[in-house]
C-alpha cells in the first residue's frame, strides 16, 4: 500500500505546530497503525522519506502495543483510534485504509492534555483525578481482609469490573466537543462506589475527583455519547448517568 | 453543599432542571393555544377569556415569572458552559469527523438554543408585550382581544414561516435536550431510560408540531 500522511508536526509545547505531508510506501495491510508510523519514521532517518522541515522522527506515546496500556493516542482521520471500534491505536491494522489513501493523524486536542512534541501529550491531568479519591483504604496492619471474603452482588461486580477496564488513554476526552473527562471520571467513580471496599470514602472520593476534573480545565458533559463510541473498551455512558448522581448524593448528605 | 453550586456537574443539574421545567411549560402553553382551532366568536371569546385569567391569577402569575426566570437562567449557564467548553480546547483539530459518532442535535444545542432564544424574543414583542403593554380593542364580550392580534399576525407568509422554523429548532433541541436533562439528573437506568429516550422523541415531534400547526391553520382558513 502507498499511502499520503498528514501529521501534526511541534518541535515542543512552546512552539507552533503545523500539519506535514508524508508520502509511504511498502505498507502491508497486517501492519499496525503503530508500525506504518515505525516503516515512516526509519524512511525519514535513512532520508527515503522526504521530511523538507527536517522535523525528524514523528514523537508518538505507545508501549504495550496490545491494546492494555493505554499509551497510544492518535487522532486518526477524525475519530480517536481512526475508524476501529473497540480498538486503540497500536490494535487498528492497516487493512482498515485502502491503497493510496490520504490518512490525517493528529495529537489528542485538549487545555488539560498539553502537547510535549508531535503526537506525545502530557496526561498527568488523569493521574492527579486517580490521586484525589480514585482509591480504597485497606487495612495493611498484618492482618489484611481477602477480598473475596465480602459478599458483592454479581450485579455490581460486573457493572465495577466493566468500569474498571478503563485504562485511561484519554480517547473520551479527545472525541469530546467539549474536551470534557467525564467518562474517564465516572468510570473510576463508579467502579470504586459499586463495591463495598469503596464505601467509607464514597462521598468524599466523588466530591474531590470532581473538584480536580474541574482545576485541570476539561470541558463540560453534553451527553452527545461520542466517548462512550470512541472509547476503546466501550465504557458505558452509564456510568456518568451514575456519576452525576453519586455526586448529587454526596453533595446532599455528606458530613463536610 | 458548595459542590451544589459552583462545579461543573451544578451548572448542569441547573441547565437540566430548569429545561425540564420549560418542557412543562410547553405542555401548558399547547395546551392554552389549541383553543385558537375553535372557529367563529365562540372561539374568540374564549380564548379572550383565557388569555385574561393566564395575566390576572395569581397562581399563574407566580408560574410565569418562574419561567422567565427558568429562560434566564437556562441561556445565561448554557452560555457560561458553552464559554468554559470552548476554553478547554483552544485548538481545534484540522480534521474531525464528529458524525461518526454523535448526533448532530447533541453538538449543536447551543445553535438552537440561539435560534429559540431569538423566537422568544420576536414572540414575546408580538403577543405578550401587545397584551400586557399595547392599547388593544376588546371584544364584544368586553375581553381584549388577543385572539384579533393572533389571527392577524398569522395572515402574514413571513411570521407563519418564521414560527414553523422556531419549532423546528425546538423540535431539534427537545430531541436530544429531553433524555439527556435526565441522564444529567442521574436518572438513568437499563430499564427505564430507553423509555424516556422514546418519551423525549414523541415529545420532540408532538409538542413543536402541535405548535406549528396553530399558524398554518391560520393562515390557510383566513385567506
Amino acid at each position: 500500500m502507498n499511502l499520503t500522511l498528514k501529521v501534526w508536526r511541534q518541535q515542543n509545547a512552546d512552539s507552533k505546530g503545523e500539519m506535514v505531508t508524508y508520502k509511504v510506501s511498502d505498507i502491508t495491510p497486517d501492519m499496525s497503525f503503530l508500525e506504518m508510523i515505525d516503516v515512516l519514521n526509519e524512511g525519514i532517518l535513512s532520508g527515503d522519506i522526504e521530511d523538507k522541515q527536517n522535523y525528524g522522527p514523528v514523537a508518538f506515546d505507545h508501549d504495550c502495543r496490545e491494546g492494555i496500556c493505554g499509551m497510544c493516542s492518535m487522532y486518526i482521520n477524525g475519530e480517536p483510534h481512526g475508524p476501529g471500534r473497540a480498538v486503540t491505536t497500536c490494535q487498528l491494522h492497516m487493512r482498515e485504509f485502502s491503497d493510496g489513501e490520504t490518512i490525517y493523524i493528529e495529537p489528542w486536542r485538549a487545555k488539560a492534555f498539553p502537547i510535549i512534541k508531535d503526537l506525545v501529550t502530557d496526561r498527568s491531568a488523569f493521574d492527579r483525578i486517580i490521586q484525589a479519591g480514585g482509591y480504597v483504604s485497606v487495612n495493611t496492619s498484618g492482618n489484611t481482609q481477602d477480598a473475596n471474603a465480602l459478599p458483592i452482588p454479581k450485579e455490581n461486580a460486573d457493572a465495577a469490573f466493566d468500569a474498571a477496564t478503563c485504562i485511561g488513554c484519554g480517547a473520551c476526552v479527545a472525541a469530546c466537543k467539549n474536551s470534557s473527562a467525564m467518562l474517564f471520571t465516572s468510570a473510576k467513580v463508579a467502579q470504586l462506589s459499586l463495591l463495598p471496599q469503596g464505601e467509607p470514602e464514597r462521598e468524599k472520593r466523588v466530591m474531590d475527583m470532581v473538584k480536580q476534573m474541574d482545576e485541570e480545565g476539561f470541558g463540560n458533559c453534553t451527553n452527545t455519547g461520542a466517548c462512550s463510541v470512541e472509547c476503546p473498551k466501550e465504557i458505558s455512558l452509564e456510568n456518568i448517568a451514575r456519576m452525576n448522581r453519586e455526586f448529587l448524593r454526596a453533595n446532599l448528605t455528606s458530613s463536610k | 453543599m458548595s459542590g451544589l453550586i459552583k462545579s461543573s456537574l451544578a451548572k448542569k443539574y441547573w441547565m437540566a432542571a430548569t429545561g425540564l421545567f420549560l418542557c412543562l411549560f410547553l405542555v401548558g402553553h399547547l395546551a392554552g393555544n389549541l383553543q385558537l382551532f375553535i372557529p367563529g366568536e365562540e372561539g374568540k371569546i374564549q380564548f379572550n377569556e383565557y388569555a385574561k385569567f393566564m395575566t390576572t391569577n395569581p397562581i399563574v402569575r407566580v408560574l410565569s415569572i418562574v419561567t422567565f426566570a427558568s429562560v434566564l437562567f437556562h441561556v445565561i449557564d448554557g452560555i457560561i458552559l458553552t464559554v468554559a467548553n470552548k476554553k478547554a480546547r483552544p485548538q481545534n483539530y484540522a480534521y474531525s469527523k464528529p458524525s461518526k459518532n454523535s448526533i448532530w442535535t447533541s453538538r449543536n444545542m447551543g445553535v438552537l438554543g440561539t435560534i429559540i432564544l431569538a423566537f422568544i424574543i420576536t414572540h414575546l414583542s408580538n403577543f405578550w408585550y401587545k397584551m400586557k403593554f399595547g392599547s388593544l380593542p376588546v371584544d364584544s364580550a368586553g375581553y381584549t382581544d388577543l385572539h384579533g392580534v393572533v389571527m392577524e399576525a398569522f395572515q402574514s407568509p413571513i411570521y407563519v414561516i418564521i414560527y414553523v422554523v422556531s419549532m423546528v429548532a425546538i423540535g431539534f433541541h427537545l430531541w436530544h435536550g429531553f433524555s439527556s436533562a435526565f441522564k444529567t439528573m442521574g436518572v438513568s437506568h437499563k430499564s427505564y431510560t430507553p423509555l424516556i429516550e422514546k418519551a423525549g422523541y414523541a415529545f420532540s415531534v408532538i409538542i413543536p408540531l402541535g405548535f406549528a400547526l396553530i399558524p398554518i391553520y391560520v393562515f390557510l382558513t383566513n385567506s
